[in-house]
């Protein structure tokens, strides 16, 4: 008996309820309140977030010789590909930032926010197996590849750098770094927030209509050029129809910052930067309720 | 304060047969337009119980409905009942891996399950990562882990591998090491599905124990899932028998068990609920004169006939066919070729075959039959407890002592004075 009390103590309880003149540890029951998030129980379970963001990881590298150094293959090849399109045949100017180091910063952000939609969105359909038998938050998994694609973004921005050092030595462009460079993290924490909002939405609605994972391979693809990756966002004047579209995209902002921390040109304001961060909360907050809802019955129609 | 632990009230859960997808977006809309109205959500209304046996007219079927029982703390449960009884759903529902469709469960304590040992294994990870991966999704923290983690590796006797990839265990190290880090949960209750099935016989006894250890000496409580009656009864100190996704009955585990046997051994024709790539269709027993039978004298013949069909279109396989005692343990096993009938390229085929078992070979007793088709490890298709039949004595010298118990099989032996 005693044992079993120190562990309730322990253990914070998962859905309390007083309505009972007892005191259960759980309900389980058809419906939880809509708002109900379950963050709390989400936190309870760190521990398996980081053990599945290093099983991601080191399951990827081993019986591999160049391990990591393959995340630098693909981002160099789309580099050559839009120098050679992009540069060479359309002649788009990259704002006297040397387009190698241009498309490189836009191509790691980018590679970021589709790897992290892509897998986020496949959570219920790829993991299948292991949720049919064993319960964890749900959550769990969405976020742990978020933050084992941050590794990834890591070694990628490495690249980044390597290349920003080569323009710096050889004093073919001159760095102005001040403070801005703080807008980094801040923006890959929205980017992050935004691809893990946006996975979670579609994951959600995959699991009962296959459709939407065909549509998002498809958006995934059509989203890199209305986001100033090939191009920067003041290649086209306020007013046309591409600017519209491109401000109302949130990875815009996110981007043009991003660039403007590195290299000090990009075309964005505090009021764009905070439209991305709250477009990203609204998405998020509406994934949780959605794949909240749908974890507890997608055995049965995944 | 109550010592009940899990207290089930009204649980229903509710199943779409069929292809999800098609109709289901029409299904959505009209559940969406009745709850815009304030409306109860018309599909609740329609299903009917569920019996695989018989063709119904719903889509819908009720997986469960309407159950209710309460479990005490240290108590170990047994869920018997036939294939498709709601077993497994009641387990799903109490793991949290699928949510009911009305009423609700309460729960003291953290529960878990055993529904499959190894769940998130990875391959490529070492024995040493995968603990901690595993113990974590099983619910564990990295300390508690920690903590158990040399225990753990000792029960599974895998101490030299520990840095090795799991992949190169063998099938029995990769079990154990499962089992070992499932078993040093510690949860307040363990829910158990026939795991035990894996495994060599030295690991099971050991399982077994660690089992009763957890109900008996711990205070703890198990929900034990079986087909093994034998298992049920020696574990479990009470039982709940489900029929049709309601509680038959529940009570003390031998009388429960007794029950089961009697709704069992009401004598049947198996069907298969539905097709399969390669699957047993149908079996019955009929005597010598053709009649479906469930009761045969010792000295009768005992004819079992069953169909087999195969949908896929390359397949090599076995059969077995094992006579299973009324608690579910094989007594005799034979194993069949199938490739000779069914090596029909291209398409589907479907044969009916016989097996004929000679009289004087089971003494009275309850039996049953247990069919697979496999491959390999490869299990196609696999059936416990069909076509369940009795022999019955003819008037021997132990007939006055029916019930007593002979045991299984006559022995042809020879009886004489030698001095």
């Amino acid at each position: 008996m005693s044992t079993f009390y120190k562990e309730l103590e322990r253990e914070p309880t998962m859905t309390e309820t007083n309505t009972d003149k007892e005191h259960w540890d759980m309900i389980i029951q058809p419906k939880t309140s809509m708002l109900d998030l379950q963050l709390k129980e989400v936190w309870r379970y760190r521990d398996l977030i980081m053990l599945f963001v290093k099983r991601d990881f080191a399951a990827q590298v081993k019986q591999t010789v160049l391990g990591p150094v393959w995340h630098l293959i693909q981002p160099i090849l789309t580099t050559a590909i839009f120098l050679f399109l992009f540069t060479g045949i359309a002649g788009i100017q990259t704002e006297n930032v040397p387009s190698p180091m241009f498309y490189m910063a836009g191509i790691t952000l980018w590679n970021y926010f589709s790897m992290a939609l892509t897998s986020t969105a496949n959570t219920f359909v790829t993991n299948a197996p292991i949720f049919g038998k064993v319960y964890f938050p749900r959550l769990v998994l969405p976020i742990s590849i978020v933050i084992s694609n941050l590794i990834k973004l890591a070694i990628q921005f490495g690249l980044v750098i390597a290349i920003m050092l080569y323009y710096g030595i050889s004093g073919k462009y001159t760095f102005h770094f001040n403070s801005s460079l703080l807008l980094i993290p801040v923006v890959v924490f929205i980017l992050a927030g935004l691809s893990l909002g946006l996975g979670i939405v579609i994951s959600s609605l995959t699991t009962k209509y296959r459709d939407f994972t065909l549509l998002l391979a498809f958006g995934v693809q059509l989203g890199m050029y209305v986001s100033p990756i090939p191009y920067p966002l003041s290649i086209r004047p306020q007013g046309s129809m591409l600017r519209t579209l491109l401000d109302l995209n949130p990875i815009t902002p996110l981007v043009e910052a991003f660039r403007y921390a590195l290299f000090g040109h990009g075309t964005f304001t505090a009021g764009t930067l905070l439209y991305s961060a709250v477009f990203t909360v609204v998405v998020l907050f509406f994934g949780t309720i959605m794949f909240n809802k749908v974890e507890k019955s997608f055995m049965d129609t995944v | 304060m109550s010592n009940t632990v899990i207290k089930v009230e009204n649980l229903s859960k509710q199943y779409r047969l069929g292809q999800i997808g098609t109709g289901s977006l029409a299904h959505d809309i009209n559940r969406w337009w009745h709850k815009v109205r304030g409306n109860e959500d018309p599909y609740l209304k329609v299903g009917e119980a569920n019996d695989r046996a018989s063709k119904g007219d719903s889509e819908y079927v009720w997986s469960l409905r309407d159950v209710n029982f309460e479990i005490k703390q240290g108590d170990a449960v047994g869920i018997i009942g036939r294939n498709g009884a709601g077993k497994s759903t009641l387990l799903k529902i109490l793991s949290r891996t699928t949510a009911p469709t009305i009423g609700n469960i309460k729960i003291k304590g953290r529960v878990a399950s055993l529904l499959e040992v190894g769940t998130g294994f990875h391959p490529e990870l070492s024995g040493r990562e995968n603990i901690f991966l595993n113990g974590a999704i099983l619910g564990m923290t990295k300390v508690e882990i920690k903590k158990k983690f040399d225990e753990i590796v000792d029960f599974a006797g895998v101490e030299r591998y520990i840095d090795t990839p799991v992949k190169r265990y063998s099938s029995g190290m990769y079990v154990r090491l499962a089992f070992g880090v499932a078993a040093h949960l510690e949860p307040e209750i363990l829910i158990v599905d026939e795991v035990l099935a894996v495994g060599d016989a030295e690991f099971q006894k050991k399982a077994l124990g660690k089992m009763q250890d957890v109900s008996k000496g711990q205070g703890r409580t198990v929900l034990f899932v079986s087909h093994n009656m034998g298992v049920v009864t020696q574990l479990c100190n009470s039982a709940i028998l489900l029929n049709k996704g309601s509680v038959a009955y529940t009570g003390k585990s031998d009388l429960v068990v007794q029950k089961y046997l009697n709704l069992n051994l009401s004598g049947e024709t198996y069907e298969a609920p539905q097709e399969k790539e390669f699957y047993i269709k149908k079996a019955q027993l009929v005597d010598e004169q053709g009649n479906v039978c469930s009761t045969f004298g010792t000295s009768n013949k005992i004819y079992l006939q069953f169909t087999i069909a195969k949908n896929i279109k390359k397949a090599s396989a076995q059969l077995s066919c094992t006579i299973q005692n009324k608690t579910g343990d094989y007594l005799t096993t034979f194993v069949e070729d199938l490739d000779k009938w069914f090596n029909d390229a291209n398409g589907s085929n479907e044969h009916t075959f016989q097996v004929l078992y000679p009289g004087d070979l089971l003494v009275p007793n309850y039996y049953a039959f247990r069919l697979a088709i496999f491959s390999g490890r490869a299990v196609y298709d696999l059936v416990e407890m069909i076509c369940p039949f009795s022999v019955i004595d003819e008037g021997s010298s132990m007939a006055m002592y029916e019930g007593a118990g002979y045991g299984y099989f006559s022995t042809n032996h020879q009886f004489k004075q030698i001095l």
